[in-house]
């Protein structure tokens, strides 16, 4: 096992190093990012300067929700976000040179580019998480102890997966990166945001078919002791590992089709 | 001027090329739309029926109309001239018998122009599905509308043209790019309405030139700025993409007097 991730810890290991070696650009880089996190909580704060309750999470509840999603975005993003730069290897037929190599596209492509810097919006999250809680009342049970601590790891396979699937649909697009953005930055905005506010047929469709509301909303639902809107209630919540599965097996067998559909330019 | 007027057409031709990446961003600022209009009429109804002078028809227009228009505007990030200035093609710029800035502008004001309909009409389209538009009927609202968007664009490209040019300064710019995202994303009126901000934030936001990108054109289109209001407004984007141009040109003069080019 050791013998056979030696590859990868090597490739990590080059890139993390490449990307501490210029101190200052990654210090305003981690800035950056965390000025990303602050923007989204703006948002949050702005809307609930106005309200007092949005769905049926008060401003308290609505932080933890934000937290849980962007715990699991920002780590997801950083871990696999950079697979949406697929798009460029496509055109420029970089991608050839994976494919020579002896280790599977997607792990390459995965460990070819970790984005350090997303750590400055992960950090703004778990702050956000920690107020949440102490402002929170929570029933603690066991259970739930798990459940709080479970739901950010997820939420980011889940939109890891996410990232996936967006990946696997370039390799039948032409410069149709954006279009992917609608599931993966969509989905995590849909996220922040509890989902019941939205009508039947969007909130079927970030539950189960884009399965966002597993990220935060609905163990946040669990948590706080909500009951839930018709057709997603808060049972739910206890589901992500189910969803981050059936999720992760729509995204590799997108990429594996696509795989197969991609035709190399001979470059 | 018939240089800018081939600038602007190329800057058409080059956006109009690649009809599927303008499908897919009209399609993703339509999903964006769903969901925004989706928290904007929520945070309404949680209000008590209105919010700042919205309803929950007028909130979701204005969500739908933010969506249709920041294509064209572009109040995200723009690093071609940035990268110019790092590889050094700024010097072809420079050799030109045409005016750096204006060709830019020229070029930007075509893509624009080009993107208004493919990337406006979408999402406008689905509001009008889903929610409902409140749309004034007459038409001066819409006319004086295009001016706005007209200039809208033009600060836009104003701010963006500054922001470029840091690079004349410092090698990576992903920070200072990042950083402009968020100012203007929130300041713009694009997160959530300027009129929502609580006072201390309005404040800020008055004192840059980031409403004059999205909130002005959205209020004199839906009318909620009408008469000598329309007027005032437009006067305020008259003077900001003045006095940024102006901004602009003084520092590329001094930006672009650092570079030294190597013969080749």
């Amino acid at each position: 096992m050791a013998e056979l991730l030696r590859p990868y810890r090597a490739l990590l290991a080059s890139r993390l190093r490449a990307q501490l070696a210029y101190r200052r650009s990654f210090a305003m880089d981690l800035v950056g990012a965390a000025g990303i996190g602050v923007l989204e909580l703006a948002e949050v704060l702005v809307i609930f300067s106005s309200i007092s309750v949005l769905g049926e999470l008060d401003l308290a509840g609505a932080l933890l929700l934000f937290s849980f999603a962007g715990i699991g975005f920002s780590t997801a993003d950083m871990v696999v976000g950079h697979v949406d730069s697929l798009p460029r290897y496509l055109r420029t037929g970089t991608l050839d040179a994976f494919l020579l190599r002896p280790l599977p596209v997607l792990a390459q492509l995965i460990t070819s580019d970790l984005q350090l810097r997303r750590l400055g919006r992960t950090a703004v999250a778990v702050v956000v998480l920690v107020v949440a809680l102490s402002m929170n009342t929570i029933a603690w049970s066991p259970a739930l102890v798990a459940l709080a601590v479970l739901t950010p790891v997820f939420s980011a396979v889940i939109f890891a997966a996410l990232f996936v699937c967006a990946a696997g649909v370039q390799f039948w697009l032409v410069e149709g990166g954006e279009f992917a953005n609608a599931f993966t930055y969509g989905g995590n905005y849909a996220a922040s945001y509890p989902t019941s506010i939205f009508t039947l047929p969007m909130r079927v469709l970030f539950t189960f078919v884009v399965p966002a509301a597993f990220t935060a909303y609905l163990p946040t639902l669990v948590l706080l002791g909500h009951s839930g809107p018709a057709w997603t209630p808060a049972v739910l919540g206890w589901f992500a590992p189910v969803a981050a599965a059936g999720i992760w097996t729509v995204a590799l067998l997108g990429w594996r089709a696509g795989l197969r559909h991609y035709t190399g330019a001979g470059s | 001027m018939s240089a800018l007027a081939v600038y602007a057409g190329l800057g058409w031709r080059r956006w109009s090329a690649y009809r599927s990446a303008a499908a897919a961003g009209a399609f993703t600022n339509s999903v964006f739309g769903l969901i925004k209009a989706a928290i904007t009429m929520g945070a309404i109804g949680a209000a008590g029926g209105t919010l700042a002078g919205y309803d929950a028809l007028t909130g979701a227009t204005y969500a739908w109309l933010a969506q249709a228009l920041i294509g064209p505007v572009n109040v995200f990030t723009w690093t071609e001239l940035a990268e110019r200035i790092r590889t050094g093609d700024i010097a072809i710029d420079l050799a030109r018998p045409i005016d750096p800035q204006a060709g830019y502008l020229a070029a930007d004001l075509g893509r624009a122009a080009f993107q208004l309909l493919p990337r406006g009409a979408p999402p406008l389209l689905v509001g009008a599905l889903v929610t409902g538009l409140a749309l004034p009927a007459e038409a001066l609202p819409y006319l004086l509308g295009l001016v706005s968007v007209t200039l809208a664009v033009v600060v836009s490209f104003a701010c963006r043209w500054l922001m470029n040019l840091a690079a004349f300064w410092l090698l990576e710019l992903r920070g200072v790019t990042t950083l402009y995202l968020v100012a203007s994303n929130l300041l713009c009126g694009l997160v959530v309405p300027v009129h929502w901000f609580p006072p201390w934030l309005a404040t800020i936001a008055a004192w840059t030139p980031f409403p004059a990108m999205l909130q002005h054109p959205i209020d004199i289109i839906m009318g909620r700025a009408d008469g000598p209001e329309a007027f005032i407004l437009l006067g305020e984007q008259v003077a900001w993409a003045i006095g940024l141009l102006v901004i602009g040109r003084v520092v590329f003069e001094v930006g672009a007097r650092k570079v030294v080019v190597q013969g080749g």
